[in-house]
């Protein structure tokens, strides 16, 4: 079940900042004390950041879902960019085609409970995450 | 354009990270930095981020690259003020900031600069 669901375009790096404004208000919503707060805003801020310079920009889906007794939020980033060739080489810590230092999208798994990726190249990205409370 | 402060303090330059960090500002405090650096012949670079409630692998890039840049001007750089949460999400995202020095506040921090050689 799906309790709030607030989507933010993201177009350019101020937008990411909205991205992580609304992970930040939902993660208090459902009651994420600071620590988790603070790792689902980090990821949300990779995630977005993929979005804008990868996927040459697209939305961000936050959701508040219920499972049983379990609360959660949930985060998909959608783009229309030219995917990801081969996704288990992009998770990979360290590698990069930006210049970065390669850790969005390996350490954004890391710092949710659910991770999901789906890419079609020429088609675009989809990425899920959900942290549970 | 929006831009974050530069303090001298002596032959030291402090910084107090307190909007909301975006690619842009930071790209821009990199570059305001290295020529206060230069043109106020800075020797130590004081980094406050208490204020900043994420730090992601960008802010981590740019604090990385803002302490090498700096030593190459003859300034060395501490960070200063990270809150806890900050440094658990950090570990996990797999950034360790390894070529930059840290302190617990600024005071702690401006002793390490003020005892450099």
């Amino acid at each position: 079940m799906i309790l709030a669901r607030e989507v933010v375009d993201l177009r350019e790096s101020e937008d990411v900042l909205k991205a992580r404004q609304q992970a930040r208000a939902l993660a208090l919503s459902v009651g994420f004390g600071l620590v988790d707060q603070t790792k689902i805003v980090t990821a949300v801020s990779e995630l977005a950041r993929n979005t804008v310079t990868h996927g040459g920009g697209g939305t961000a889906t936050l959701e508040v879902v219920e499972y049983g007794a379990h609360r959660g939020l949930r985060i998909v980033f959608r783009d229309q960019g030219p995917g990801i060739a081969d996704v288990e080489q992009a998770l990979r810590d360290g590698y990069t085609t930006a210049g970065g230092l390669g850790l969005g999208l390996g350490g954004s798994r890391r710092l949710m409970n659910d991770f999901e990726i789906s890419s079609f190249p020429g088609k675009g990205t989809t990425v899920t995450v959900v942290r549970w409370k | 354009m929006e831009r974050i402060p530069i303090l001298r303090m002596g032959r030291l330059l402090l910084v107090t990270i307190q909007v909301d960090m975006h690619d842009r500002l930071a790209l821009a405090l990199q570059d305001d930095l290295t020529a206060r650096i230069v043109k106020d012949g800075a020797r130590g670079v004081l980094i406050d981020i208490s204020s900043l409630d994420i730090v992601d692998s960008f802010i981590g890039r740019m604090l990385d690259t803002i302490a090498s840049m700096s030593r190459m001007l003859g300034a060395e750089t501490v960070v200063v003020g990270m809150r806890p949460a900050v440094a658990i999400t950090m570990v996990e995202l797999g950034l360790s900031l390894k070529g930059v020095r840290t302190a617990l506040d600024v005071e702690k921090g401006m002793e390490i600069l003020r005892n450099r050689p």
